[in-house]
């Protein structure tokens, strides 16, 4: 009886109970699981013995033992600095945005009508940071302030028109951005420079980086840096700090191009690392060669305002390896968070907080100044660096005694910072610490001149009333709800989108990441000090090589794609270290995901596509032939597996084979673990290499566009390439490639989530759920094949955890376009499924175990229906023009306006099925216009009175 | 004045003495839906047969522009980059891309005529 409540979790992940698996199973044909999935996956590949996690656990037995293992982490006072800051997340954020399923189970927002709420406050994100930089566009977000400013040289890069491949670095960077920009820099050829800008830029240059305020907290007028940058024909890069440009002088009022940081400070936990969002803007001339997403305003077809994703070519997903950026899952949660952190506080607000910090730190500084202590600048925003000389070593102990952690720079050198957490009491204590006698008193001197006069800001920010009107928690809690319900997300109803899984995030994953040990350690905090992080990597690092087959784990990149780029890397040293530099080419399936190519240009590699076979398979001949075409010179071959059309192939090993006996490495792309966790192993059937979607497999949620966490896995011979840090520099080899990320792993504080789910779902738990998720599929494709053709099956028609329906033969017939069915199945209160990719004219579905199996049956129901409505457009009961498919969605208003001119009823409209007049889901516009978007495009908040013309 | 002839990556040419017109096809445009931006060669720039001349954008696609022969660039049409929906309207007249001086006419004879275009485009339809 109490053995088995440990097992209850499971039940609770899995949608469909023991008796609804056999009904399914034996429509399929099949007696159990087990049968199902020997007819399914090839043979060679399927395992025999099971994962070696352990057994599974309560939710309540897995939290405590999370809680004893957080309990070894130690929360020491923070003024390490460096790019992290204590801040207050205000409690109606933390509630109805954090903590809520509402914003963190959506997914990315490309399917505007459904997403308008998280548009919109991407949207404030946007104009936040083009007010607090100056600039004329922003985009909405990205992954961290190393690769933001790896982003800026990349575009730069693609932008210069001169010969040159110097990239000028100040010194003054924190050094974890230096690093992470000679990582990116490398493989495209590009030589770093790093040093003084007031005398080291003396030739043609890409672009010079500059960090304003300096790594030691030294406010320096950049405006001649700036100049002496464009003289030799650069681009001007700023790194900045959101809430010391409340004070200070823009960089687009300095002459920047562009100018990148972390929005982390904004009402974000330092996380020991992440997540948080990054920011990126720069002038309107560069917009089409922006990385990442972008949100523009455009109108829905009544004219409507109406928020959608802008200038998509640029990404990954259309352009490929001509991509502005591999970047993906991005840091949208946390961009939303750091938006309502200044919806919340306003201008008036945060410039108190701005003021408050730097006056607190001023009169630190004043008071050490009295004491004795010479200064290494008297400009500082928040941070403040001593020249403690042979006191250094003492202090720095002292703080320690304290619970206090200073950044040491050096053997005579100690910085502190001060943020939004730090007040007298801590002041004071800082004070002791160093040895100093004086106090600051509550009434001590108010005034900044701390902060150069030349470079006060006198322009204002945060002037759109979306940043003066929700100051009262009232006010903010309701505009939080208005958004939220305006969007389609998991608590709502399934998002069957391929590739994605979009599987349960269990309340019992979420809790532990706001935990005070999780979120508040700085990522640069003594080792020691964190124990519990350790141990909570070493067991996640387990069991990923447990059910990788893998040897080797990297927990640092933030993402899939990143991933990608760390994985490549590897292998590309691999080569290098093998004498075989001259090995760049990359073999990549016509049917992979955009992130592949992309990430394979951003290594430096060539990209050669590989065709697909009639099945829908990588086409072995095609490949042979130009395996032995490139043999001399191939680097790798990108797979992922099941493949993108969701199918075991068969000729997996062979194909892995062969890329071995050309010397080539072979690098799998993990967005299809779900198919595979517990059933067979990349290590095991050829892959030397993958990344691991956490936010698809292993239930981080996916927030709108990230976070995500994308750690790599790889055999031994390539464990000696993983990625490094420089200042945590045991979280990888020394030998490795560097670091991608700022943070040495990652977005440390989400892996909690991971770590819940393996440990409460146990070996037996995570195999059931593969098999659950690969029933699900092949139950929905059986139900679906009379009235849509499926497209690409397996060994026995079945597929994987995924199935394509093809829309084309409609398309044809009767104009009906797979666009047209996604905007239908809104009417019906659901998501669409992944859209045309990986082919043109199709539609990807992955329910994921965790559905049940009356929402799946719903959910079929539901595309019957739909192409019943499609049969009478095709015999004329409906207009070819003016049918209910053509004019999805359907808002409220047009439904209930008293003129319809439609040549079908409004309750066909809007309750195409019965079901719905009980439980209706209501767009808030209509179909967005995207080629009205893209040719007028406006990524800023729109005026109020463009609100006021518009309908509700 | 010459016929029209046309290149496997749907563009059309259009020849003049030494002077030829270069656009993209009715199937291109087609198959890009609205195009929403569209960049050209630098004038003066000399660019070589199958080159990169430019990019033309839609919503849901981005693609190269190449140029059919190889020559230098004379005159780029103004008009498609205030507008692009014209290259929607009038691909084939109207809305022309760039004009080239051209090297060698004997590039052309590689060409598809119209014939032959229409029977490529319709294979290699989606």
């Amino acid at each position: 009886m109490l053995k088995n409540a440990q097992k209850d979790f499971i039940q609770r992940h899995i949608g469909t109970s023991e008796e609804e698996q056999k009904v399914m199973l034996q429509e399929l044909g099949y007696k159990n699981l087990d049968e199902l999935i020997s007819k399914t996956v090839p043979e060679k590949i399927l395992l025999k013995e099971s994962l070696n996690i352990g057994d599974s656990n309560s939710e309540y037995k897995a939290l405590r033992k999370l809680k004893n293992i957080s309990k070894k982490n130690k929360v020491y006072s923070s003024f390490i600095g460096m790019g992290y800051y204590g801040t207050y997340t205000p409690y109606v954020i933390l509630r109805n945005i954090l903590e809520n399923p509402g914003w963190y189970t959506s997914y990315t927002p490309y399917q505007p009508e459904v997403a308008q709420g998280r548009l919109e406050m991407l949207l404030n994100f946007q104009q936040m940071v083009i007010d607090f930089t100056g600039m004329d566009i922003a985009n909405a977000s990205l992954l961290d302030e190393g690769t933001a400013a790896a982003e800026a040289m990349g575009l730069s890069h693609r932008l210069c028109k001169k010969d040159t491949k110097k990239v000028f670095i100040s010194k003054n960077c924190h050094p974890q951005t230096i690093d992470v920009i000679k990582t990116r820099a490398e493989p495209l050829g590009l030589k770093i420079v790093v040093g003084d800008e007031d005398k080291d830029i003396n030739e043609s240059i890409i672009c010079g980086i500059i960090q304003y305020p300096g790594t030691l907290g030294d406010i320096k007028d950049p405006s001649e840096a700036i100049s002496k940058i464009h003289k030799h024909n650069g681009k001007a890069v700023l790194v900045c700090d959101l809430l010391a440009l409340a004070k200070l002088k823009t960089p687009g009022e300095l002459g920047a191009d562009i100018a990148v940081g972390s929005s982390q400070r904004f009402g974000i936990p330092m996380g020991y690392g992440g997540p948080h969002a990054a920011f990126f803007a720069t002038k309107d001339e560069f917009k089409r060669s922006m990385p990442g997403r972008i949100v523009g305003v455009s109108v829905d077809r009544h004219g409507n305002k109406a928020l959608r994703l802008a200038l998509q070519t640029r990404e990954q997903h259309i352009r490929r390896d001509k991509a502005t950026s591999n970047i993906c899952t991005a840091q949208a949660l946390l961009a939303i968070v750091s938006a309502a952190y200044a919806v919340y506080h306003g201008p008036k607000g945060i410039r108190k907080i701005a003021e408050s910090v730097s006056q607190l730190t001023k009169n630190f500084a004043d008071k050490l100044k009295q004491s004795g202590y010479e200064l290494y600048s008297d400009y500082f925003f928040d941070t403040v660096t001593i020249k403690t000389l042979d006191k250094t070593d003492k202090i720095y102990k002292n703080a320690l005694d304290q619970q206090v952690n200073i950044r040491k720079v050096n053997s005579e050198m100690l910085s502190v910072s001060f943020d939004e957490r730090k007040n007298l009491y801590r002041a004071n204590q800082l004070l002791k610490i160093f040895n100093c006698s004086e106090t600051i008193k509550e009434t001590m001197n108010k005034s900044l001149s701390n902060l150069p006069k030349n470079l006060l800001r006198t322009s204002t920010y945060l002037d759109h009333p979306v940043f003066n009107s929700y100051h009262s928690e009232t006010g903010m809690l309701r505009y939080l709800k208005r958004l939220e319900d305006s969007d389609i997300a998991l608590n709502r109803s399934m998002i069957a989108l391929g590739s994605c899984t979009m599987k349960l995030n269990s309340v019992s994953e979420m809790i532990p990441v706001t935990w005070k040990e999780f979120s508040q350690p700085h990522p640069f905090s003594p080792v020691e000090q964190v124990d519990g992080f350790r141990e909570l990597f070493t067991d996640l690092k387990n069991w990923l090589r447990s059910i990788t087959g893998f040897s080797g784990v990297s927990l640092q990149p933030n993402a899939g794609a990143q991933g990608e780029f760390a994985g490549l890397m590897v292998i590309r040293k691999f080569h290098e270290k093998n004498g075989e530099k001259n090995r760049n080419i990359c073999l990549i399936p016509s049917s992979a995901h955009g992130t592949n190519p992309a990430s394979a240009q951003m290594v430096g590699m060539k990209v050669v596509v590989i065709n697909c076979d009639q099945q829908g398979n990588v086409d072995y001949d095609d490949l042979k032939k130009k395996v032995e075409e490139y043999s001399d010179n191939l680097a790798a071959l990108m797979v992922t597996y099941p493949s993108t059309h969701g199918v075991f192939e068969e000729k997996i090993t062979d194909i892995c084979d062969l890329i071995h006996k050309n010397g080539g490495q072979v690098y799998m792309d993990g967005a299809n673990l779900n198919a595979l966790v517990g059933i067979a192993k990349p290590g095991n059937f050829g892959p030397d290499i993958c990344h691991i979607n956490l936010h698809k497999t292993f239930c981080i949620p996916h927030g709108g566009g990230g976070p995500g966490m994308g750690p790599i896995a790889c055999k031994k011979h390539l464990e000696i390439y993983l990625p490094s840090h420089s200042i945590v520099s045991d979280c990888g080899p020394a030998t490795g490639i560097g670091a991608v990320s700022a943070a040495p792993w990652g977005s440390s504080s989400i892996l909690s989530i991971s770590w819940m789910y393996i440990k409460m779902m146990g070996s037996e738990g995570l195999k059931l759920a593969t098999q659950n998720a690969i029933l699900n599929a092949n139950y929905i494709a059986n139900k679906l094949k009379d009235h849509f053709p499926i497209l690409y099956k397996g060994k026995n028609g079945n597929v994987a955890h995924e199935c394509i329906i093809d829309i084309r033969k409609i398309k044809r017939e009767t104009g009906i376009t797979e666009e047209d069915i996604a905007k239908r199945l809104i009417d019906f209160g659901f998501h669409a499924p992944t859209m045309s990719w990986p082919v043109p004219g199709t539609m990807m579905i992955e329910p994921t175990e965790s559905e049940s199996l009356s929402e799946i049956n719903r959910f079929c129901e539901t595309l019957v229906k739909i192409k019943e409505e499609i049969n009478k457009i095709k015999n004329g009961k409906f207009d070819k023009i003016d049918n209910p498919l053509k004019n999805a969605p359907h808002t409220h208003v047009e439904l209930t306006a008293n003129k319809w001119t439609h040549k079908y009823d409004r309750e066909t409209a809007a309750y195409p099925s019965a079901t719905l007049k009980s439980y209706k889901y209501w767009p808030p516009v209509a179909r967005v216009d995207n080629v009205y978007g893209d040719k007028n495009l406006f990524c800023s908040c729109p005026s109020l009175d463009d609100y006021k013309e518009t309908a509700a | 004045m010459g016929e029209v002839k046309f290149s496997k990556e749907h563009e059309w040419i259009k020849l003049d003495g030494d002077v030829a017109t270069i656009g993209i096809t009715k199937h291109a445009t087609e198959m890009l839906g609205d195009i929403v931006f569209v960049e050209l060669p630098e004038s003066g720039s000399s660019i070589e047969k199958d080159g990169n001349a430019g990019v033309v954008e839609s919503t849901k696609a981005a693609s190269d522009v190449y140029t059919p022969v190889s020559g230098q660039v004379l005159e780029c049409n103004q008009s498609i980059i205030d507008d692009p929906s014209k290259i929607n309207s009038d691909p084939e007249n109207q809305a022309w891309f760039f004009k080239l001086k051209i090297k060698d006419k004997s590039e052309m004879e590689s060409l598809m005529n119209k014939e032959e275009y229409d029977k490529f485009a319709k294979e290699n339809t989606n």
